[in-house]
């Protein structure tokens, strides 16, 4: 047998256990068995109480099964690879999934005793009273001013110009921008740097008096100085709100949670104190991910 | 040689010149592309640039002194007594050599100077075709093989190459440019001539508009009267009656199909609709004339009101149909590039719907729109079929959508067609016509886009 034969081979070989190799992990992406949560689930007096949420994109299984209570004043970081769900399932915490083609909700989400999944439940007063801060932020095209006055006007929540005037200036002080801001209030809030601008989406968050703010990777489009003020930030904020914060940095997660979420390929599949999670994890995947074994 | 010829075989060199000039950058490299500066391919374009491209400037500065030369030789030829006449009828004489030299027909019976004279501009024209076709190969030989001596590895032919398309880039650009200036002066200076007849400020104010010059001195109906105001008040008034048509319904169906329609029937709809723009405009107009008009004075005449067949409020009805697809599709596609984004951010505030597309949407993609509608706006004042057949010819001066109007463009149709002298106010009238339309459209343009820039949301 020649050498180039037996190169051949090899890498025929290869290829083979790569087949293999893809072809499992197919299997295993394609149809993920619903798992059991580890971890106590449950808090006492919840603000938010989720009852086995399913969500599908179309024939895709992308959260199944999902038990969960978000408490109040606390801020609850939810981790996991790409693809796990973990957005999808903060989405569904504000029906923000109503908007996408094809996609269904099943289980039941509790706030106030009441489910908001359910028939005739209103999507705008859920929304103003659960706010959502993006990935990249999305200040609208208006002046500063504008866009922390736009929630207030749209739910009607300022009865004249000054009511409305001291919404904008306090939503503004509680996001920490109203210092930089306070002399350029008429300026476009695109023109802001990528920290004031998620600052600035903060605050016409919070303009609208919501009780959950969710904040979907809201540090992966900023510098670490700009991380570190909005970390402080939510820090502060847990005193008015609860917070649910999906986030790719688990020592974001560490620095700024009380309570951790793991999820992998749709389930949730451990929940605990953050110290505990980071530092005495019980499920195997979960060890996996915080060790950088994958992810 | 014959042009065509001429160029077909300096473009044969050419290619011929590419494959030389790469074969050599092979050569000079050692067969190896990486000792070159550029890729081969680019020694070779710069070859065949230089084969090319000065042969076919000389070319064609050759054709255009050609024919001023050729005619100066001739006429130093011509017997005395012919050169002794004055110019208009030196020309005559010229003209009709041409027409011997082509074999069209000639004022009278060639004698024979004339037949003479037709040879040897034939004679002329065949020297100089066979002196052009050797300049030009010689030199595209002499450029090609000048530049393929240049070849060396370290040679920069790909920042040759580039200079020289940029310049094509920025001839082209240039060429439509100057021919806009050039529609402008020419539009220009025939008004100014106008205008040396008629004063600016009666053709601007008078209410008069009455275009037949008399012939002579007894003619009736000819008075001769160039006031424009009833022309512009009526183009004014059919195409805001067509805006008030188009721009609600357009920007509304644009809204329906990008914010709340299904994909598959968006798909659908959104070709239906620009179907609309493909209709001829003449279709356009008997329907108006035919069917609209009718049925206007018919509902008229059912609530008692006086309508005449031919109405403005017919043809501007049809004309706001006609452009409904300019404005409903281009604002469907500016709605469309407002980012997902910022949707997000309204709906995760709570806004409905309406309240993202209102507050949110539609100020972002303003810019488009208001693009959408100014296109659509300048559509309906340059639209001449509709209103010829629809709204008539009458130059009323009148806000009532119910009478017959007219407008400019339809007057300027009515100026130019026919047997017409080209020195009469009549004629002449058109080109200030258009002069004057071409400045509100401009006018409208800046206006608009100042407004624009004032109050658009920019989103990047």
């Amino acid at each position: 047998m020649s050498s180039v034969d037996m190169i051949e081979k090899a890498v025929q070989s290869e290829r083979t256990s790569f087949r293999q190799a893809a072809k499992d992990m197919d299997s295993l992406t394609r149809r993920p068995e619903q798992r059991e949560t580890v971890g106590e689930v449950r808090v006492e007096d919840p603000r938010v109480r989720c009852n086995d949420v399913n969500v599908y994109y179309g024939e895709k299984h992308a959260v199944m099964g999902v038990n969960l209570d978000i408490g109040r004043n606390e801020v609850i970081a939810m981790i996991g690879p790409s693809g796990c769900g973990k957005s999808t399932f903060l989405r569904c915490l504000n029906r923000m999934n109503d908007t996408i083609v094809g996609c269904r909700v099943t289980g039941q989400i509790f706030m106030d005793d009441q489910d908001i999944n359910a028939s005739g439940i209103d999507v705008v007063p859920l929304r103003a009273m659960v706010g959502m801060v993006f990935q990249k932020p999305n200040p609208f095209p208006k002046s500063i001013w504008e866009n922390v006055a736009f929630g207030p006007r749209i739910h009607g929540l300022a009865h004249n110009k000054a009511e409305l005037e001291e919404m904008v200036v306090t939503s503004l002080q509680r996001a920490g921008l109203w210092e930089e801001v306070k002399d350029r209030l008429e300026q476009p809030g695109t023109g802001l740097s990528g920290g004031q601008q998620q600052r600035l989406c903060i605050a016409r968050t919070i303009a609208v008096g919501p009780e959950v703010i969710l904040m979907d990777e809201p540090c992966s489009a900023l510098d670490p100085i700009a991380t570190a003020v909005i970390e402080d930030l939510i820090d502060e904020l847990r005193g008015h709100y609860s917070i649910v914060i999906v986030t790719h940095s688990m020592q974001q997660a560490a620095r700024v949670s009380q309570r951790t979420a793991y999820f992998h390929l749709g389930n949730l599949i451990e929940v605990g104190e953050t110290t505990q999670i980071f530092t005495n994890p019980v499920h195997k995947l979960t060890e996996d991910y915080i060790t950088g074994r994958f992810g | 040689m014959q042009t065509s010829m001429l160029i077909v075989v300096l473009l044969i060199l050419s290619s011929i010149a590419f494959y030389l000039g790469r074969r050599r950058a092979f050569a000079v490299a050692r067969g190896r592309a990486r000792n070159l500066h550029s890729l081969p391919s680019y020694y070779g374009y710069y070859v065949a640039l230089w084969c090319g491209l000065p042969a076919l400037l000389v070319a064609g500065l050759w054709f255009s002194a050609e024919d001023a030369i050729i005619t100066r030789m001739l006429v130093d030829n011509l017997p005395p007594e012919v050169r002794s006449l004055e110019p208009g009828r030196v020309d005559l004489v010229l003209n009709d050599i041409h027409n011997l030299v082509n074999g069209n027909i000639t004022s009278r019976e060639p004698d024979a100077a004339m037949l003479a004279a037709a040879d040897h501009y034939r004679q002329l024209r065949a020297t100089s075709h066979a002196a052009l076709s050797v300049v030009a190969l010689a030199l595209a030989i002499v450029a090609g093989t000048f530049s393929l001596t240049r070849i060396r590895p370290e040679h920069r032919a790909r920042n040759a190459v580039e200079r020289i398309v940029m310049a094509l880039l920025i001839a082209c650009s240039s060429i439509a440019i100057l021919t806009t200036v050039g529609i402008v002066l020419s539009v220009l200076f025939e008004s100014l001539r106008f205008f040396q007849t008629i004063s600016l400020f009666e053709f601007l104010f008078s209410p008069q508009w009455s275009p037949q010059t008399a012939l002579r001195a007894d003619q009736v109906g000819s008075s001769g009267a160039f006031g424009a105001v009833p022309l512009f008040a009526g183009t004014l008034l059919i195409s805001f009656i067509a805006m008030a048509v188009a721009v609600p319904i357009g920007l509304l169906s644009a809204i329906y199909l990008s914010e709340y329609a299904g994909r598959r029937l968006r798909a659908s709809v959104k070709p239906l609709l620009e179907i609309l723009a493909g209709v001829p405009t003449v279709v356009y107009g008997f329907f108006a004339a035919l069917v609209v008009a009718p049925m206007i004075r018919d509902a008229g005449l059912s609530l008692g009101l006086d309508v005449a067949s031919e109405s403005a409020l017919a043809a501007g009805l049809v004309m706001g149909i006609m452009i409904i697809p300019f404005v409903s599709s281009l604002s469907d596609d500016v709605i469309n590039a407002v980012p997902q984004s910022l949707r997000d951010g309204a709906y995760g505030l709570g806004a409905t719907r309406s309240e993202t597309v209102r507050k949110v949407i539609l100020p972002a993609a303003l810019p488009g729109i208001v693009g959408g509608i100014l296109l659509a706006a300048s559509r309906a004042i340059g639209e001449t079929m509709i209103v010829v057949m629809a709204a008539g010819m009458a130059a009323n001066l009148t806000a009532n959508p119910l009478e017959a109007v007219t407008t400019v463009t339809v007057q300027i149709v009515t100026l130019l067609t026919g047997d017409q002298e080209f020195d009469s106010p009549k004629t002449l009238a058109a080109f200030a016509l258009g002069l004057v339309l071409f400045v509100v459209t401009l006018l409208l343009n800046i206006f608009a886009l100042h407004i624009v820039r004032k109050y658009r949301e920019q989103y990047e």
